[in-house]
């Protein structure tokens, strides 16, 4: 039972999303079973308003858009070669000289590696901006979608696995328009079911999603010694495997070797998409290719697996899953994203221990992480994440913000949505966030939104509703004593009580 | 370090297999081993009020994702070169042919104002470079590169904020701090000397007043967010009187007008008589498993991007470039062979340029291991025969005059046995 008040405020931080008004006062003293309820009932908020609802139907259309860009892309170039006699270098001549600037940077829109888009007339630069392209609207309509279905828990225990676990499988967005256009669908399709499912389960939808295999290149390995290996002279690229291994399951001290790397490689060529031409199977989702498939028997940590196509790998990775390296890394991270930078070592051993007893069943181990004592006597040490701080703004100021409400505080805050700067993923310690740069930033956005909620809110109110008997003298004196209702709300968004959980 | 390399010596010649030339030592290799000699705390004085002491410069540019130092740097000479790199292999002649340095080594064509600096003696190359560590994660090798720590997991501080709290107390470099540009700095800042943020920003700034009632509630609350946020606001002042408040970031640190902006706001910051000495910077993007390209294409962009930067630094740090090393580094290299997708797997040996009117330019230091099958690490990879440790711990020497002793036990832990590279600043 948490009576304290006090704990109820830790419990919404440590857990949750973030107080709305009038949520201390509903939670009262049962915040342990708020979030044990959403654990056992397998609660999850739902999604709405996407155009897309599978991956059966955004990978076509993924396509068709691919295919009309190529097109419009050849007949420019052969333009631009008919227009001008030499061939611009990829070098600038002279440092003061600057590319034209790129649209849509503020939202996350271009793929940084993409060809350059030949230089617009200035003439044409003033026109209205033109209906973004599929893979911009998909990913704007993909996050205003998941902000506002994290509007909607009261506590969120469910979401902030959803979270965890997207960061744990982590995508990002500026690999280019495919990745753009599905790495929404990853969350949803390979995440959020399985999110009290089996890590098994989570594992092998998320390594065989087509947003996986494009962001780390498995549609392009292929095995040297397969028919389509043997016939190309193309081969393999370590991409996926390296970081099932580092990464998604073991760990990188978790016991593999290069040598295991480049047999999980083997072992997944093949894990391709369907092919654009294809008549038995839609365009781009995902498809197991037995010509581009290594042949043989591949061992992969001292264990031989026969060749049986895409069963091999469906294997291995059953097999890593449950690898007591694999519980270790997982019990580490979640301790580590709930509690302390510096886990606990027993309850990352007890997280760990479950995960093993129960063959990585995640509704097991969540309900663990929860009703750690750990977690309960634990002082609120964490930052919380620039995504979690913004969602938790929005919730505690009743907003309900548009995506480029969303995608632009993200993008400055340096916590841009699906799009860290590695397959590891955003860090989450405070080393990264509490930066001097960082809590400029945050607070620029602290007062941008609080600006447009300024008349809104009540700033005593507002302290009250968000922190309870739990504010601190200094906190409240600072709030209530400035200049501005906008300003008090802005340092109330600020304040250690809002900013650590 | 002792007194016999004090002594005079010829001229270095320019060979590129020649790493550990003896050759005339700075004025900061002198007060170096002085400090060595004597009570470290002397050395301050010495080296910083005398007449005409260099006030320098040191920024750390960091390219994440294993950047791919046979096509930055091909050596065209190498009889095996061609063959490894079908399909993304430079060419001495031709459309887009890569530029000569020492006639073996050559740079990519996307970098015509890195040859420029070279030319000019303000750029060196050294090939062959490693980190110690030798397996092949993006993450740890990052880690190890930027704490200066022997392996992976230790990743409290990293040696750029070690090699501030190494001087002296009181000695003006420290109090300075040191620069970790981006909203998250980048590890090699971290740590227990203070730190400075600044990023391209992207939204209009709180006001002042705001910022004063924030900074007095964590005072009082909130010693660690205090601590930060007060860095930051020191920042602030410095780029409001250098007018780079009005500058809005057109791209991100994996494209050329990211890099550029980037670039220039650390320049200006770098440069102001009471900002930071020291910085630290990252772009991103090095990561080229597939279609990397060769003259052109995807690592032709990245390039052409870190071209700009310098050549930005260069412009941004004014009378100071003659005092500044940039040093560019990566976590490791990419395989020799190109892998079945038309790029390159993680790797081990890389480059890394050192750049600025500091640097003894004009050279490639290399001790050649070869392209051949066999003398490739695990036959498969650029086998590293320079330390990238040591070279830093050259600059540091020469640049800041680190003693040896400080520089094995506190900035480079666990590197008494390699000894820094010496001559490499001007």
């Amino acid at each position: 039972m948490t009576t304290n008040p006090a704990l109820t405020f830790q419990a919404i931080h440590r857990f949750g999303l973030g107080a709305r008004p009038g949520d201390l006062a509903r939670i009262g003293a049962n915040a342990r079973d708020l979030f044990r309820a959403e654990v056992d009932g397998k609660q999850m908020a739902a999604l709405t308003g996407l155009t897309f609802a599978s991956i059966n139907e955004a990978a076509p259309a993924l396509r068709d858009f691919t295919e009309k860009e190529r097109m419009q892309r050849e007949s420019r170039r052969a333009a631009v070669v008919a227009a001008t006699p030499n061939q611009p270098g990829p070098a600038q001549p002279a440092p003061a000289q600057t590319p034209p600037a790129q649209p849509e940077q503020m939202m996350g829109g271009q793929p940084a590696m993409g060809p350059p888009a030949p230089p617009q007339p200035a003439a044409q630069q003033r026109q209205p901006p033109p209906e973004p392209p599929l893979p911009q609207r998909t990913y704007r309509e993909e996050a205003r979608a998941r902000f506002h279905a994290m509007l909607e828990p009261l506590g969120g225990y469910s979401e902030r696995l959803v979270a965890f676990w997207s960061n744990h499988f982590a995508v990002s967005v500026n690999k280019g328009n495919p990745v753009r256009t599905l790495a929404g669908l990853l969350e949803r399709e390979a995440i959020r079911p399985h999110v009290y499912g089996r890590f098994a389960d989570m594992l092998l939808a998320v390594e065989s999603h087509p947003a996986m295999i494009y962001f780390l290149d498995n549609q392009q390995s292929i095995g040297p010694t397969s028919r389509a290996g043997s016939r190309r002279g193309r081969g393999l690229n370590e991409n996926l495997a390296r970081e099932i291994l580092e990464l998604h399951t073991l760990g990188v001290a978790g016991g593999y070797t290069q040598g295991d790397v480049t047999a999980l490689a083997n072992v997944i060529t093949g894990w391709s998409l369907t092919p654009g031409n294809a008549t038995d199977g839609l365009p781009g989702t995902f498809r197991f290719n037995a010509n581009m498939h290594e042949p043989g028997a591949h061992t992969v940590l001292g264990k031989t697996y026969a060749d049986d196509g895409f069963e091999q790998g469906r294997k291995v990775l059953a097999d890593i899953a449950s690898h007591p390296s694999t519980a270790q890394h997982i019990a580490r991270k979640l301790t580590r994203h709930f509690v302390a930078d510096e886990p606990p070592a027993s309850m990352v051993a007890r997280i760990a221990k479950v995960f093993r007893d129960t063959d990585g069943d995640l509704q097991a181990v969540s309900r663990a992480v929860l009703e750690s004592p750990e977690a309960w006597s634990a002082p609120l040490t964490k930052m919380r994440s620039p995504q979690e701080f913004l969602l938790a703004s929005a919730r505690a100021l009743g907003r309900k913000p548009d995506f480029g409400q969303i995608l632009q505080p993200l993008n400055a805050m340096g916590h841009p949505l699906w799009q860290p700067g590695s397959p590891n993923g955003f860090p989450d310690t405070n080393a990264a966030w509490a930066s001097p740069e960082g809590l400029k930033t945050r607070l620029d956005v602290a007062a941008s939104i609080s600006r447009q909620s300024a008349n809104a809110i009540d700033p005593a109110g507002l302290i009250e509703n968000l922190f309870g008997a739990a504010v601190s003298t200094e906190t409240r004196q600072t709030v209530l004593r400035a200049e501005t209702r906008y300003q008090a709300i802005a340092l109330a968004l600020m304040s250690p009580e809002f900013q650590r959980r | 370090m002792n007194l016999q390399e004090l002594s005079e010596s010829k001229d270095p010649s320019h060979d590129h297999d020649e790493i550990c030339e003896a050759m005339t030592p700075s004025r900061r290799a002198v007060l170096g081993a002085a400090g060595a000699l004597f009570a470290w705390s002397f050395v301050p004085k010495m080296a910083y009020a005398a007449p005409g002491a260099r006030d320098p410069r040191l920024l750390v540019v960091i390219l994440r994702g294993a950047m791919d130092g046979l096509s930055a740097v091909p050596p065209l000479a190498d009889p095996h070169y061609q063959g490894l790199r079908e399909g993304i292999a430079l060419q001495k002649d031709g459309e887009n042919a890569a530029l000569p340095l020492d006639g073996f080594f050559y740079l990519h064509p996307a970098m015509p104002n890195l040859a420029r600096l070279y030319k000019a003696n303000q750029a060196a190359v050294l090939h062959a470079v490693a980190t110690g560590y030798r397996q092949r994660s993006h993450f740890d090798g990052q880690d190890v590169l930027e704490s200066g720590q022997a392996g992976p997991g230790q990743t409290v501080d990293g040696w750029l904020n070690r090699l501030l709290s190494s001087l002296p107390a009181g000695e003006s470099i420290s109090r300075k701090g040191a620069l970790g540009i981006g909203v998250v700095p980048p590890l090699v800042v971290r740590g227990s000397a203070p730190v400075l943020g600044w990023a391209p920003p992207v939204l209009p700034r709180a006001g002042d007043d705001l910022v004063m009632r924030l900074l007095d509630l964590y005072g009082q609350r909130d010693p660690v967010l205090a601590k930060a946020f007060a860095k930051g606001v020191d920042v602030e002042k410095i780029v409001a009187r250098e007018g780079m408040s009005a500058q809005r970031a057109r791209g991100g640190p994996d494209n050329a007008e990211g890099m550029r902006a980037i670039a220039e706001g650390a320049a200006k910051l770098v440069n102001a008589d009471d900002g930071p000495r020291v910085a630290a910077l990252a772009f991103e993007g090095w990561d080229t498993h597939a279609n990397e390209g060769g003259a052109t294409g995807r690592l032709a962009n990245l390039l052409g991007g870190l071209d700009g930067a310098l050549a930005t630094f260069e412009t941004g740090l004014k009378d100071r470039w003659k005092d500044t090393v940039v040093m560019v580094v990566t976590e490791f290299g990419r395989t020799a062979r190109v892998n079945g997708t038309t790029g390159t797997d993680h790797g081990t040996g890389t480059v890394a340029f050192l750049v600025g009117g500091a640097v003894r330019g004009g050279r490639v230091l290399a001790d050649w291991p070869g392209l051949k099958l066999e003398n490739l690490h695990e036959q498969r990879d650029l086998k590293p025969t320079m330390d990238l440790r040591a070279v830093t711990k050259g600059i540091l020497t020469d640049l800041f005059g680190i003693s040896g002793p400080v520089l094995a036990e506190k900035v480079f832990p666990g590197t008494s046995g390699l000894e820094p590279v010496k001559g490499l600043v001007v």
